[in-house]
């Protein structure tokens, strides 16, 4: 369980978390959504360590993470980030390789452990290609299969272990995007905690457990989507009007209102 | 020249067909060769020179000393006294200058990344410069020390200066930005190179041509309590290299990367800089500068055998010390009983080797 207690982050005068507390449980899945610079990222980084807070902890199981060695923390959590650039020609195979560094895995397994990860991103066969040379969208799978490398070669349980991902499907083409977060899911329905920054609603909607919603380094909405998606609230956040509607399943619907284009005025969409 | 272009249009294709992408065991099979090559190498840089003495010979007087017998007088010095440590501080120097490279390399995230970026090389050059050029301290003088003792020290202690400095400049708050650390090398760099150039110019044309020499590097001072000078830094250097591979595999993906997957990000950072102030420093000190190998060996191996550090470094190291020995056997050979300075000869060989590769593998190498 990882918990922000009272964090806050600020660089210079401008905070970018303000005072914001939050437990995640296992067995979760998580997103948070937000307009850009809403400190959705930054939120993430608290709670992998790579960010200090400015003021309060985040705690692992009840531990200030600050004081945990690197290599205990990424045998109970594994992340996504947001960038991947590589400047050295590694293969795919190599790369997905790197999420098994600190484990004592034997030279089987690990074979067998990168081409697993591979597949379940669909990119088997892609093992001797290039790092450098696709897309971004399949750098950016590679890259989870490096993560779930990590993940599945740490001894610990699931129901401790955690996921973070930092906009996963940001350069992914819609299959890719339902498909990462079918792992996503799948990972919390095993019992782990899986928390992830997403910009489409309704993928959100349709995945997460509870959505965080936020603006300006708070939290406005903290609830299951049906609750935290109204109208009201995600056009105070995006400044965008919403029309929210429910699908047969009674799961959330969120599309857009007409967009009036007026060449002189900003863009004002409410 | 054909059987050369297609080995290596063989070697291009099989990198990117290795279907399987696990490049670990042509890696281990280019390492066993490099020591192949790295023994035939010594032997032959213990027969090259002006005085020739045939391989049977070299054989038959190392035999003879490791017995205690008596050898030939003039071979024995020859072989022992002048190209046994040539050929030792070759592969020392070969070595520390190529692994210096890779580690910096994938400390920086940069593959143009070099020693001589974060001041190690200008550091030492400027300290060595201002020993030629202004004599050593009076108070060294009065303890017996001449400028030949003088200059290692004095450029050792320029590079780890140097080094420290920019560590210390880019540290803040426990955590060293590598950015930092590349633009401030960038700078000291100019500024020792302006520092230099000063001194330079007022030199006399003895000193002009002392600093010539040094500049552009040569293993013509070997002897063995050179090599053993170094011996205690290097060493060490080459041994801290190898624990910290993993940790600067973890480092190529990035810093917060590198965090994520369980790497001790700071230490990692401190005792690559230690290293590469420690390995090429005593380098430097002891055959001046010699460029290009710390940024092209590293290079052409990655091609080759991939960016994982576990097997490059180890390759580079091999890779660095066979060149160095064959660029030193060529400058000791190609205009004897004079020497062509060891740093034109690496440039001469390596640069169009170089471009041939870059020409050739057009958008495969991003930086």
């Amino acid at each position: 369980m990882f918990e922000l207690n009272d964090v806050t982050v600020a660089f210079g005068r401008s905070v970018i978390v303000e005072q914001t507390s939050r437990r995640f449980e296992n067995n979760r899945f998580t997103a948070i959504v937000g307009p850009n610079g809403a400190g959705k990222s930054t939120l993430l980084k608290l709670l992998t360590g790579e960010l200090k807070p400015t003021c309060g902890c985040v705690l692992f199981n009840d531990l200030d993470i600050a004081g945990q060695p690197a290599h205990l923390l990424a045998g109970y959590r594994a992340v996504l980030s947001q960038s991947n650039h590589l400047s050295f020609p590694f293969s795919v195979y190599e790369v997905t390789g790197l999420g098994l560094q600190g484990a004592a895995v034997d030279r089987k397994s690990r074979s067998r452990l990168i081409r697993q990860a591979l597949e379940g991103v669909e990119l088997s066969g892609y093992e001797g290609r290039l790092y450098q040379q696709l897309s971004g969208g399949e750098q950016q799978r590679v890259q989870l299969a490096r993560v779930l490398c990590q993940l599945e070669a740490s001894a610990a349980p699931d129901d401790k272990k955690f996921l973070f991902l930092d906009e996963p499907i940001s350069s992914l083409d819609v299959r890719h995007q339902i498909k990462t977060l079918q792992i996503a899911k799948q990972y919390s329905r095993q019992g782990l905690g899986v928390v992830a920054v997403l910009h489409d609603l309704n993928l959100a909607a349709r995945f997460a457990d509870e959505v965080i919603v936020m603006r300006f380094g708070k939290c406005v909405a903290d609830a299951a989507p049906k609750q935290a998606f109204t109208e009201d609230t995600l056009e105070y956040v995006f400044e965008v009007g919403f029309e929210v509607s429910a699908d047969s399943e009674d799961r959330v619907r969120v599309s857009l209102r007409d967009i009036i284009e007026t060449p002189d005025a900003p863009l004002r969409l409410i | 020249m054909i059987l050369w272009r297609d080995l290596n249009q063989a070697m291009i294709l099989s990198m990117l067909r290795a279907s399987d992408g696990d490049r670990s065991s042509r890696a281990l099979i280019v390492i066993g060769a490099l020591i192949v090559l790295l023994v035939v190498m010594s032997i032959f840089s213990l027969t090259a020179g002006a005085v020739g003495i045939s391989t049977s010979d070299v054989f038959q007087t190392l035999a003879l000393e490791l017995v205690g017998g008596e050898a030939d007088q003039t071979s024995s010095l020859v072989v022992l006294g002048i190209r046994a440590p040539r050929t030792v501080l070759g592969i020392l120097v070969g070595a520390s200058l190529a692994v210096g490279g890779a580690v910096m390399q994938s400390l920086f995230r940069n593959p143009l990344a070099d020693p001589g970026l974060v001041g190690v090389s200008s550091g030492a050059a400027l300290a060595a410069v201002t020993v030629i050029v202004l004599g050593i301290p009076a108070p060294l003088i009065a303890l017996g020390a001449t400028e030949f003792d003088a200059l290692p020290f004095a450029a050792f202690a320029g590079a780890l200066i140097t080094t420290f400095s920019l560590y210390i400049i880019a540290t803040r708050s426990g955590r060293t930005s590598t950015a930092t650390m590349l633009l401030a090398g960038i700078a000291i760099a100019a500024l020792s190179g302006a520092a230099t150039g000063v001194l330079v110019f007022v030199a006399d044309d003895q000193q002009l041509r002392d600093l010539t020499f040094w500049s552009l590097g040569s293993l013509a001072g070997a002897t063995w309590p050179r090599v053993s000078a170094i011996l205690p830094f290097i060493v060490p250097g080459f041994i801290t290299a190898g624990l910290m591979a993993h940790g600067l595999n973890g480092l190529l993906l990035g810093e917060a990367q590198a965090f994520q997957t369980g790497i001790n990000v700071q230490r990692v950072k401190f005792l690559a800089i230690v290293m590469v102030a420690l390995a090429v420093g005593a380098s430097v000190a002891v055959s001046g500068v010699i460029g290009f190998v710390g940024i092209v060996v590293p290079h052409i191996l990655r091609l080759m055998i991939g960016p994982d550090n576990r097997y490059l470094l180890p390759a580079c190291a091999l890779t660095g010390a066979n060149l160095l020995l064959a660029a030193d056997i060529v400058s000791r050979t190609i205009v004897a009983p004079a020497e062509l300075p060891i740093g034109i000869v690496t440039a001469i060989l390596g640069g169009p080797f170089f471009l041939y590769l870059l020409l050739r593998q057009k958008g495969l190498v991003d930086v």
